[in-house]
């Protein structure tokens, strides 16, 4: 579905991805993982036509992708939802999930958006409750479900998944991944970048470990969960050993 | 016969290519960071990891030979600490320092995964009984083949090297279904049935899964006819791995090499360039998975070539010829490696011994025997016969101790052998594979 080789993004000067290569399979729910500053959210802008790589391929259903706008990559079935969520304070739950269809044709728009609006309400039963109250006003965990419910109101196939956990409480960030999980049930593949490995690896079927903006790292979930490296790392277990070093 | 894992052995080409460049770039960027040699080698080749943009950028990188491996005796390739090693083993270290691998839980996790992939390539299910005649130990052989017939659920009899009649009374009685060792075992094995009557009919045995030394069609033939079984070939070599590198399918038609794990070459040996498909060179490996201790370019010095053509058996992984030949000097004698050199290391340092000496090679029976002539001045010839003797008995003493195997010694007068004027004949192969 999404297949990308040797990608390599700059800002200005500071190279911030050095030739990354990945793919996602259909059906597939994908994690990548890696410290701050190490370019997850770069390879996610990138694929999503936010930043423009320098060099590298995106191919998205064997199509280049690489440079396209947001806009075409949503119309051939790309969602991202960003970082930070970046909904819209002032205005409702319900007019923030009208805008995640904004790319339809006004035909298609109205035959199609109650019942896509039905569908998100749905899996995200809290957004129709406050469907009128400003997004503002939500908690964190309502706000990633509208950011996400948003996201699916293009009908995505591949969804762009950046730190849904973001400044979550535990407890909110294991309902905001099972509502992942559900989604992938559905039918929705999935990439999702996480500083939260333990949450990412155990809905992924396979990972991505980025460092300085390089894969150093690929496998399945479970063999990234047991690998001593990203247990250090990412999972915080065994740092005893690292003092003793 | 079952395909053992039919999402990575039947995956279209460019789904496999690009496995192979994530692959490559993590491993590359890893052995960068945490394997010193390879640092120092980047560096010294004026490359860094991120020039391997695709997978035909992997002509950039330095190679690794095994003199690098012995130069890094014992732990310095090493990948991860130590403490993330769970097993060690080593290459016979016959010439200089022995070489050795490290396995993380993970490598053996794979390595037991592909070992799996070439058994049931070559007919192994879980219904069968696998007695395993390499040996165990160092060597990767026996362990290597064992636990990967556990993952496909086999039953499996670790009998180790040796002691063909009880090899055999246990194939009778165990109900021994796939004998795995080396095709040149298997003929003795054949033999020695033979001579302590052991009808074939009795036997459960219907497969053969051989390698460790280059075998040809017609012993392959010699083997089916002899012992009633399927006879396949498969390949590895303990630097990169092991057993599970690549093997025959039921088609017979070369190796299926496990790709996803091994990214392969073939090379000219004098100029060191890659080779196109189908033409005949050294086979170069670099390893995609490997934690413990990653490859780049191990120059394996086997002759072979590959064909990335789709097999009938519904494999569409790479496939190499059977090794029959390599770019050394090195020989096969009895499954241990021996190289002339070293024996002529040995001879050297005897006294009143001339440089001239010829290894001959003969098959009697199954087995492989060595016999190495060498001149010795004349003085020694008019001496007494015990100082002959005593000269024997020392030289044959520091090669087996130092290569191994026994051989057998003629010491001949002074110019007995033949001298050709370009180079001297030091290996005389009449075995006839």
């Amino acid at each position: 579905m999404l297949r990308i080789s040797s990608l390599i993004t700059c800002y200005g000067r500071i190279v911030a991805l050095r030739g990354v290569s990945m793919h996602v399979d259909e059906g597939e729910i994908v994690a990548i993982i890696g410290a701050n500053g190490s370019g997850k959210t770069t390879l996610l802008d990138t694929i999503s036509g936010v930043l423009t790589p320098k060099s590298g391929s995106i191919k998205l259903f064997g199509q280049e992708v690489g440079g396209w706008s947001p806009e075409k990559l949503v119309r051939l079935g790309m969602a991202h939802v960003p970082q930070g969520r970046r909904l819209f304070a002032d205005l409702s739950v319900y007019e923030n999930l009208i805008l995640g269809a904004y790319r339809r044709s006004s035909r298609d728009k109205r035959q199609h958006l109650t019942e896509d609006l039905d569908r998100i309400y749905d899996i995200f039963p809290v957004l129709k409750e406050r469907s009128d109250q400003k997004a503002g006003t939500l908690s964190g965990g309502e706000q990633q479900m509208l950011a996400i419910g948003r996201g699916m109101m293009s009908r995505p196939k591949l969804l762009l998944l950046d730190e849904p956990s973001m400044g979550l409480a535990p407890i909110v960030v294991r309902d905001i991944f099972k509502i992942i999980g559900n989604l992938h049930k559905q039918g929705t593949t999935v990439l999702i970048v996480e500083q939260n490995a333990k949450a990412a690896l155990s809905i992924a079927r396979r990972g991505y470990v980025l460092e300085t903006g390089r894969v150093v790292l690929e496998g399945t979930s479970s063999e990234l969960a047991k690998n001593p490296e990203v247990r250090r790392a990412y999972l915080g277990k065994g740092y005893k050993h690292i003092i003793e070093e | 016969m079952p395909i053992w894992n039919r999402r990575c052995e039947t995956m279209a080409r460019s789904d496999m290519e690009q496995l192979q460049l994530e692959r490559l770039q993590a491993r590359v960027n890893r052995a960068y960071r945490n394997v010193r040699f390879y640092h120092r080698k980047f560096k010294e080749c004026g490359v860094e990891p991120e020039d391997v943009i695709t997978l035909d950028d992997i002509r950039r990188l330095p190679f690794t030979t095994k003199d690098d491996l012995r130069d890094a005796y014992p732990y310095e390739m090493f990948s991860v600490p130590l403490r993330e090693i769970v097993r060690i083993h080593s290459s016979s270290g016959t010439t200089g320092a022995p070489t050795v691998v490290g396995y993380t839980k993970n490598d053996l996790r794979n390595w037991s995964e592909l070992v799996a992939r070439v058994i049931s390539a070559g007919g192994v299910t879980r219904n069968d009984v696998v007695q395993i005649t390499f040996g165990y130990g160092l060597f990767t052989g026996g362990f290597g083949i064992h636990y990967g017939a556990e993952r496909v659920g086999a039953s499996v009899i670790p009998v180790s090297a040796g002691n063909t009649e009880r090899q055999i009374r246990i194939m009778q009685d165990f109900k021994t279904t796939a004998l795995v060792g080396t095709p040149s075992y298997a003929l003795h094995v054949a033999e020695v049935m033979e001579e302590m009557g052991v009808n074939r009919e009795q036997l459960a045995l219907r497969l053969g899964l051989f390698g460790g030394e280059p075998w040809s069609e017609r012993m392959r033939q010699e083997i089916e006819d002899r012992l009633h079984i399927i006879a396949t070939d498969n390949y590895g070599l303990s630097e990169v791995m092991g057993p599970g590198v690549s093997g025959e399918c039921e088609h017979k038609c070369g190796l299926h090499i496990n790709e996803d794990h091994f990214y392969v070459e073939v090379i000219a040996p004098d100029t060191l360039e890659p080779l196109p498909y189908g033409e005949e060179g050294e086979l170069v490996i670099t390893t995609l998975t490997k934690d413990g201790m990653p490859l780049i370019r191990f120059r394996t010095r086997d002759i072979t070539r590959l064909n990335p053509e789709p097999c009938k058996c519904g494999r569409t992984t790479m496939r190499m010829d059977r090794v029959m030949r390599r770019t050394d000097d090195m020989l096969i004698v009895k499954g241990v490696n021996v190289y002339p050199s070293q024996i002529e290391s040995i001879l050297l340092e005897v006294e009143g011994v001339e440089p001239h000496y010829q290894i001959v090679l003969d098959r009697k029976g199954a087995l492989d025997e060595m016999t190495i002539l060498v001149e010795v001045s004349r003085e020694l010839f008019t001496d007494s016969m015990s100082r002959l003797v005593d000269l024997e008995r020392n030289i044959l003493d520091k090669i087996h101790s130092s290569v191994g195997i026994s051989a057998k010694l003629k010491l001949v007068e002074p110019r007995t052998l033949e001298r050709t004027p370009d180079k001297a004949v030091r290996v005389v192969d009449n075995r006839n594979l």
